[in-house]
């Protein structure tokens, strides 16, 4: 069959499609989003086969695709690593439950950060749920990998977890595809109470978990994703862990690595296989993309057995993604280097686009604020975190999804008032809400600027679960109709802007005020469109 | 046959589109290929970079390993500077020299153009003026592509048939505009590489 050239993400959706999902849930966030994207631009979507929409929070798409695997049918849920600690609750407790239709957890982990605040491992979350965890090298395999989690997951009954990293995630690579699989059949569980985890069930569900454990390493060593690779030079042995591998292999002509390699692709780890490159080598070296976590295992906390290398003894750096010089340094083989980067070439760091709203938006709170002074602003995730920068510098934090508001109350409540909530229109659905709730039940002095661009600007302009309810929702939650202002954020109404946010400012309450303008990508692109079907028109 | 490529950029330059008609050509030569890009924050107006690998044997690695790029082509003249360190000691520089201003502390073009002459290897273009010269200045991008086009391995054949793919669904003019802007930039270098 023909590749087709698609990114990790693109194959990972490619490969859900044929196994025969019937829907993928999913919240935008980097490097995961174009996975529900490419199932949405999909025949399969577009003509309704397949449900594939954005959901509020990563937590109400796991528990969307626990419901239709409930229901028997085959359901992805995907979401960037941080999204996962949103879903937590949901997907530790689907591992009691299990799963009846095919269920597959896919957690995008971004090392290094390039567009994230932490760098935090999924696999910890799998080895936590207990859940069988696939680790793809590269993009074909990550086709493979969906496509066997599904059946994996059936077979089991429990969900799987695929946790894939940044590079993977937006490579590009050609990938072969298998026969598509039909979908399943409407089918409830044979058990009707197999979901209901009262303690009395969930003692007994919880069990069969940990009995399904020693089958879990058995297919670890038998289903073909994790291998052992001989070689003659038994000095030190590499356990090289999913995309790892590639930069291992990358430093030998034709990979042909002169030391024993175990190529771990599945997880629990395949014991069998490790005990042997134990036994053999002398040393064992490990190359993990993401934390040390089978090094730590390896190594043991007093450190008894053979000497074990990686990132915890410096051989390699505790942080940030692996590379093959890294891994060529750590194997002590050369390494080239091009010349320096000359002094005069200057930082560019991502930056709000001419003409945001968030830009309007941030000066007129500026110039509200000037009477008490820097330092009052919690902030939270999205585009208008750039404003913590040069030239706004108008914000104080972005911590997690939502905290921008209950960071506020805590401040106020410790006596910084007025303490100002600055949250986006999809963040504040996604957990903003509940925190206006707490914020409104105590009466606290906080201004929350809610910043409607009327998209998920940041991840590439996806639908946003707030547009056109943002104002009924805080009504509705209890802020006082005359504390809700709707600005437009143009510097033609700065000088009212400011005089509006001032006012409330001095509100011993919630007040909410809206800036709202639509995205300049997203108006760019849809002007765009309009010009290119009119001209198709004619 | 093997190249390395660093594709570099400020985000919303077209960098993608240059990797993707690379790519579609690279397939039609029937090459293998890894090309990771840059998605999210980083494309709002910053330092944005792609790797791109083509070769006729399996590619292990998604990216490149520092001095081993045979090519940076850069669509703005600073930001080929920041991958040098990347660049093979007998690679090539490929470059706009049309600076993309906005930061405040970007340097002076002549300091710009004084280390990329420092390059063994490199061919300087005036992108913007023959885009503009081909019908937009929105096809720089095409024209880099064209410049750099001699160095890739690919033939000029395959990669307008990737440019023509590529810009298919957006009407034959705007596939001819770009066609135009990547001879323009094919013809540039060929002047100016020496055989």
């Amino acid at each position: 069959m023909e590749k087709k050239l698609l990114l990790g993400d693109e194959a990972i959706a490619q490969a859900a499609i044929d196994a025969g999902i019937s829907g993928v849930y999913a919240y935008p966030g980097t490097p995961s989003t174009e996975i529900m994207e490419y199932v949405q631009a999909s025949a399969e979507a577009q003509n309704g086969k397949i449900k594939a929409y954005w959901s509020a929070n990563e937590k109400t798409a796991m528990e969307t695709a626990l419901g239709m695997s409930y229901a028997g049918k085959r359901a992805l849920v995907c979401m960037k690593h941080v999204g996962l600690n949103v879903a937590a609750d949901a997907f530790i407790n689907a591992a009691i439950t299990g799963a009846n239709g095919g269920l597959v957890v896919l957690a995008a982990d971004d090392p290094s950060m390039h567009s994230s605040q932490n760098e935090q491992d999924s696999r910890f979350y799998g080895k936590f749920a207990l859940l069988p965890i696939l680790e793809p090298s590269d993009q074909q395999q990550a086709y493979d990998m969906v496509r066997y989690a599904f059946d994996l997951s059936e077979e089991l009954a429990l969900p799987v977890l695929i946790r894939i990293t940044t590079r993977l995630a937006h490579s590009r690579a050609g990938v072969a595809q298998r026969a598509v699989r039909e979908q399943n059949e409407l089918k409830l569980p044979a058990n009707l109470r197999q979901f209901v985890l009262l303690p009395a069930i969930a003692r007994v569900q919880y069990r069969d978990l940990l009995s399904k454990q020693e089958h879990l390493r058995k297919r670890a060593l038998t289903d073909g994703f994790n291998i052992y690779i001989d070689a003659e030079d038994k000095s030190v042995g590499i356990i090289a862990c999913g995309l790892a591998y590639n930069y291992l292999v990358e430093n030998f002509d034709n990979a042909k690595v002169p030391h024993p390699v175990l190529k771990v692709g599945q997880y629990p780890l395949p014991l069998d296989m490790v005990r042997r490159l134990y036994a053999e080598c002398d040393s064992i070296l490990l190359l993990e993309d993401g934390y040390p976590m089978v090094e730590e295992l390896l190594r043991g906390m007093l450190q008894l057995g053979k000497p074990v290398h990686g990132r915890l003894d410096g051989t390699l750096p505790r942080d940030g993604e692996l590379n093959p010089v890294l891994v060529a340094r750590a194997l002590g083989l050369q390494t080239t280097s091009g010349q320096p980067v000359p002094q005069i070439v200057k930082a560019r760091p991502p930056r709000l686009c001419d003409g945001c709203a968030h830009t309007d938006a941030f000066m007129a709170l500026n110039e509200a604020l000037q009477a008490y002074g820097r330092g009052r602003v919690f902030s939270d995730i999205g585009c208008y975190t750039l404003s913590a920068l040069e030239p706004l510098e108008a914000i104080n934090s972005c911590v997690d999804m939502g905290a921008s508001i209950t960071m506020a109350i805590g401040a106020a409540d410790a006596g910084l008032v007025p303490a100002v909530a600055a949250i986006g229109d999809s963040t504040f659905t996604h957990s903003g809400m509940t925190g206006l709730l707490d914020a409104v039940n105590n009466n606290s002095p906080i201004t929350v600027i809610i910043l409607d661009n009327s998209t998920t600007g940041m991840t590439g302009g996806q639908t946003s679960s707030a547009f056109g309810k943002v104002e009924d929702i805080c009504r509705g939650i209890g802020v006082a109709e005359e504390h809700i202002h709707v600005l437009k954020p143009l510097r033609k109404h700065h000088e009212e802007n400011v005089e509006i946010i001032r006012k409330e400012l001095e509100y011993q309450g919630v007040s909410v005020i809206i800036p709202r303008r639509e995205c300049v990508q997203t108006l760019n692109r849809k002007v765009r469109e309009k010009a290119r079907a009119k001209q198709a028109q004619e | 046959m093997k190249k390395d490529i660093i594709l570099a950029g400020v985000g919303g330059q077209g960098i993608l589109s240059i990797a993707a008609c690379i790519g579609l050509a690279a397939l039609r030569e029937g090459l293998q290929l890894k090309q990771a890009e840059v998605h999210g924050m980083s494309q709002r107006g910053g330092a944005v970079q792609s790797h791109l690998r083509i070769s006729d044997s399996p590619i292990a690695s998604d990216i490149i390993s520092e001095g081993k790029a045979n090519i940076i082509l850069s669509v703005e003249p600073m930001e080929a500077l920041r991958y040098l360190p990347m660049l093979a000691s007998d690679g090539w520089v490929v470059t706009s020299i049309n600076p993309f201003v906005n930061i405040p502390n970007y340097p002076l073009l002549d300091e710009i153009l004084r280390e990329i002459w420092k390059c063994h290897h490199y061919v300087t273009v005036d992108a913007d003026d023959m885009a503009k010269n081909a019908g937009s200045i929105k096809a720089a991008n095409m024209v880099m592509l064209g410049a750099a086009s001699p160095l890739l391995g690919l033939t000029a054949t395959s990669l307008e048939a990737g440019v023509s793919e590529l810009f298919a669904a957006k009407g034959q003019a705007i596939v001819d505009l770009n066609i135009k802007a990547f001879r323009a930039g094919r013809e540039w270098s060929i002047s100016q590489i020496k055989p």
